[in-house]
């Protein structure tokens, strides 16, 4: 079975380059177009990993974190969070929400697989 | 990369941009909401963090001073005042233009680009600037395996302790581990040594700790990348041969990274909480992942808010084609029904009703997919009035209404030049200087009013400014002095201000650097008819001037009036005609050697015989039966004479671009329910180009004065 993959993201190009990557690599490529609907789509999907930006409208990155981790869903799954600051402070802030990892735009290919290997132990 | 992925960036950029264009124009108009300031910061943002995937440097480079002058906003650190405003709609456009070179090629600005930036940077205080995206220093996910390091195999011994917080993180020492032994031989042993005893476990704290050993010919970088994540989460030293004295610095470094120092928490009691999926101690990791189970899931990409579709616009255009074929079809059927010797019909004529309203029904639907608001439309020309405002040294605002409108596709983007130079113009000349506007009583400020609006099966676009007004006797000299009316001219004001759409003419004392580039309005005018519209103007002096544009809603399709003129049918577009009659002899009146009048209810309009005007009969014996009172967009109206009236019927435009070349009077053709091709005319060059009216008519008085 493949490792499913759920994409949060509001930027369409994003979604798109994470879908070419993940699918490429052999994930299965779940995506949602801001954090409520990600968190909506959470249920359904059951992704294995959960990779979400942190601006977005419609409740931020944080706030995936928090509801995914809080008691309602209390989601065990890796999050890794997709974002262009790569800043300590908000690495800080994505980690004490509960966040597993980060993963730093602009990201090749590589970094990504990387980054989901470690966090998930799959390379697909 | 992928073109493709690429495309959709720029599409993506073209809709953030339109989003950042609206949230500033509200800023502009004075709405400072948390909400709309957000939006902005997100549509930035988004364009960067695209930009970024294709290397796009300097776009990301300015998005990201762009952005952060809106993180200090959005945080409360910076205020609004006027300048910023005008700094932020300046940087927008840059912004836009640098999407547009980075897209097309090109260059932009530089020396504006650098005022740009440092502008920008005045708003940014110092600390904030070191909030970059630059890769992250030891083991970032940007470099994760540097291959240039020393690459001689060496073994590492690796401690890794992680602290309690690491498990709340979603973090797996199993994975970390796995990932380890890729990069050579890993061997993992467990270290319970500070497992207490049954009674003073604590289920949530850590106490286990794992030495590794890996040899490897990697780098220290790349084990330190595998640890990314669990920085500042887990105590880790990781001691080589080669590398010893390095270690600690390293270390430090990451902590410092992280602003968490291991000793701060080291106290923390090592143990194992009960989940903890521990590796088989002293085994080599190489066990496949188990997948996990995980319950039958919906369908992939569940859609957003608002559900929307992409589609090729080739495949829309493809359909439109088909049910303008279903229209034609529709009339071929019923042509051959109704010649059909067949007795009562009735009932098969009731069905093809229905066929042909559910045609209708298609078609509309179809019709709308291509219809797209004005509203981005709209909000370019913002711009445009912004940019020749401060190259005039004027000051204009423009203001919209009726973004909603819809309007074609193909209709919008050929609408843009127009519009363009009508705007620019409206600054240009219209709009007075500052000082004269205070003079003549008005705001220092002039207002250029901007609407779109349906209006009976058309769209009517105007843009209305509060200007000085056409400058009538100026305008008439010109025109004489260029030739292009007879000295003894007697023009009403209307037709003095519609001299303005004369090729050739231009007002300008001086070339201006704005909108004088030798186009003049007659190229808009061209591009406007050439849509199967009309424009107009109409001016008082000292208020200012309104052009108004008359647009079909439909490139495909038209309601025409199918006509006889000489043996042959002809297609008159409704939307021009004004009222039609049948004529009777004394309704006719001569007037010289080969003008006639119509009377119509004790008023005298010129006739144009539409077969004389085309060529089709030189003159004729009795009049033709049927006039068409049409109107000019000059408001002049003309009785165009046809034989007969057969119909009334939506037709199919079948452009003759490419089939023959420009004939005059007619705009193009359709096929028709016999399977005939009728010409569909253009009522305004028809009586441009019959000299019965022309006695009349200004317009075609004017393109004789131009011929000779």
């Amino acid at each position: 079975m493949k490792t499913k993959v759920l994409a949060i993201d509001d930027s369409r190009t994003i979604r798109n380059l994470l879908a070419a990557a993940l699918e490429e690599a052999g994930f299965e490529y779940h995506c949602a177009v801001d954090g409520r609907d990600g968190v909506d789509m959470y249920g359904d999907v059951a992704p294995d990993v959960v990779i979400t930006d942190i601006n977005m409208p419609n409740l931020d990155g944080f706030g995936v974190i928090e509801e995914l981790r809080g008691t309602d869903i209390n989601s065990k799954v890796p999050i890794l969070v997709l974002t262009t600051e790569s800043a300590p402070e908000l690495k800080a802030r994505a980690r004490a929400a509960g966040a597993t990892g980060w993963i730093t735009k602009p990201f090749d290919d590589q970094s990504l697989i990387f980054a989901l290997k470690r966090v998930t132990g799959a390379a697909a | 990369m992928s073109g493709s992925i690429q495309d959709t960036f720029f599409e993506e950029c073209e809709d953030l941009l339109e989003a950042m264009d609206e949230g500033l124009t509200a800023i502009e108009g004075g709405e400072h909401d948390q909400e709309v300031v957000n939006a902005i910061f997100r549509a930035v943002h988004s364009i960067k963090g695209g930009a970024g995937a294709f290397g796009l440097d300097e776009l990301v480079g300015f998005a990201h001073k762009f952005e952060t002058v809106f993180d200090e906003l959005r945080s409360g650190k910076l205020e609004f005042d006027a300048a910023l405003i005008q700094l932020l709609l300046r940087s927008s456009d840059h912004l836009a233009d640098l999407v547009a070179t980075a897209r097309d090629g090109g260059t932009t600005d530089e020396a504006h680009h650098d005022v740009l930036i440092e502008a920008l940077a005045k708003y940014i205080p110092e600390e904030e600037e070191d909030l970059t995206f630059e890769p992250m220093g030891l083991g970032g996910a940007m470099a994760p395996m540097p291959l240039i390091e020393d690459t001689t195999e060496r073994a590492y011994e690796i401690r890794f302790q992680p602290l309690k917080d690491m498990y709340g993180t979603g973090n797996e020492p199993f994975f970390l581990f796995q990932a380890l032994s890729e990069l050579g031989e890993l061997s993992v042993r467990l270290n319970e040594s500070e497992l207490p005893g049954f009674d003073a476990f604590d289920a949530d704290e850590s106490y286990l700790a794992w030495d590794l050993t890996l040899v490897s010919n990697e780098p220290r970088s790349a084990i330190e990348a595998v640890f990314e994540f669990v920085e500042g989460l887990c105590e880790l030293t990781i001691e080589s041969e080669a590398d010893e004295a390095e270690d600690t610095d390293a270390l430090a470094a990451l902590n410092a990274a992280f602003g968490t120092d291991p000793d701060a928490s080291g106290d923390a009691a090592p143990a194992a909480p009960f989940e903890e999926p521990a590796p088989a101690p002293e085994a080599v990791v190489s066990a496949p992942v188990e997948e996990k189970a995980s319950p039958p899931k919906a369908e992939t990409a569940k859609a957003g808010p608002k559900p929307t579709l992409r589609v090729d616009l080739e495949r829309v255009d493809r359909l439109i084609n088909a049910v303008g074929e279903l229209i034609i079809n529709h009339s071929m059927l019923a042509q051959q029904i109704a010649n059909l010797d067949a007795g009562d019909v009735r009932e098969v004529e009731t069905e093809l009703e229905g066929f042909k309203n559910l045609a209708r029904d298609i078609q509309e639907g179809v019709m709308s997919i291509r219809a797209q608001p004005v509203k981005p439309l709209f909000q370019r020309m913002a711009r445009i009035v912004r940019e020749a405002s401060s190259a005039t040294g004027k000051t204009a605002k423009l203001v919209t209404e009726g973004e909603a409108t819809e309007v074609d596709k193909t209709v919008i983007e050929r609408l843009s030049d127009p519009l363009t130079h009508i705007l620019r113009n409206a600054v240009d000349h219209g709009i007075e200087k500052p000082e004269d506007r205070a003079a003549a009583g008005k705001s220092n400020a002039g207002e250029i009013r901007l609407t779109a609006s349906h209006r009976s099966g058309s769209v009517c676009i105007e843009i209305r400014d509060d200007g000085a007004g056409v400058n009538r006797p100026r305008v008439k000299q010109i025109a004489i002095d260029k030739g292009l009316i007879p000295e003894n001219a007697e023009l009403t004001d209307n037709e003095i201000d519609n001299l303005l759409f004369l090729p050739g003419f231009s007002t300008a004392k001086e070339i201006s650097n704005l909108s004088g580039r030798g186009v003049g309005m007659d190229v808009v005018k061209n591009a406007v008819t050439g849509l199967g519209g009309r424009i107009n103007i109409s001016s008082t002096p000292g208020k200012g001037s309104t052009f108004t544009i008359i647009l079909p809603l439909t490139l495909a399709v038209m309601d025409g009036m199918v006509v006889s003129v000489a043996d042959q049918t002809m297609v008159v577009p409704i939307t021009s005609i004004v009222e039609t009659m049948r004529g009777s002899d004394e309704m006719i009146n001569n007037l010289g050697a080969d003008g006639t009048l119509l009377s119509i209810r004790g008023n005298f309009v010129p006739i144009c015989d539409v077969a004389d005007a085309l060529g089709l009969r030189q003159h004729y014996d009795q009049p033709p039966g049927v006039y068409l009172l049409v109107e000019t967009e000059t408001g002049q109206r003309s009785a165009l004479a046809v034989d007969d009236i057969y119909d009334q019927r939506q037709v199919v435009i079948k452009s003759l671009d490419g089939v023959c070349g420009n004939i005059p009077g007619v705009a193009a053709a359709t096929i028709l329910g016999d399977g005939k091709i009728a010409m569909i005319l253009d009522p305004e060059s028809i009586l441009a180009a019959s000299p019965s009216a022309a006695g009349f008519d200004t317009d075609r008085r004017i393109s004789n004065a131009i011929a000779s």
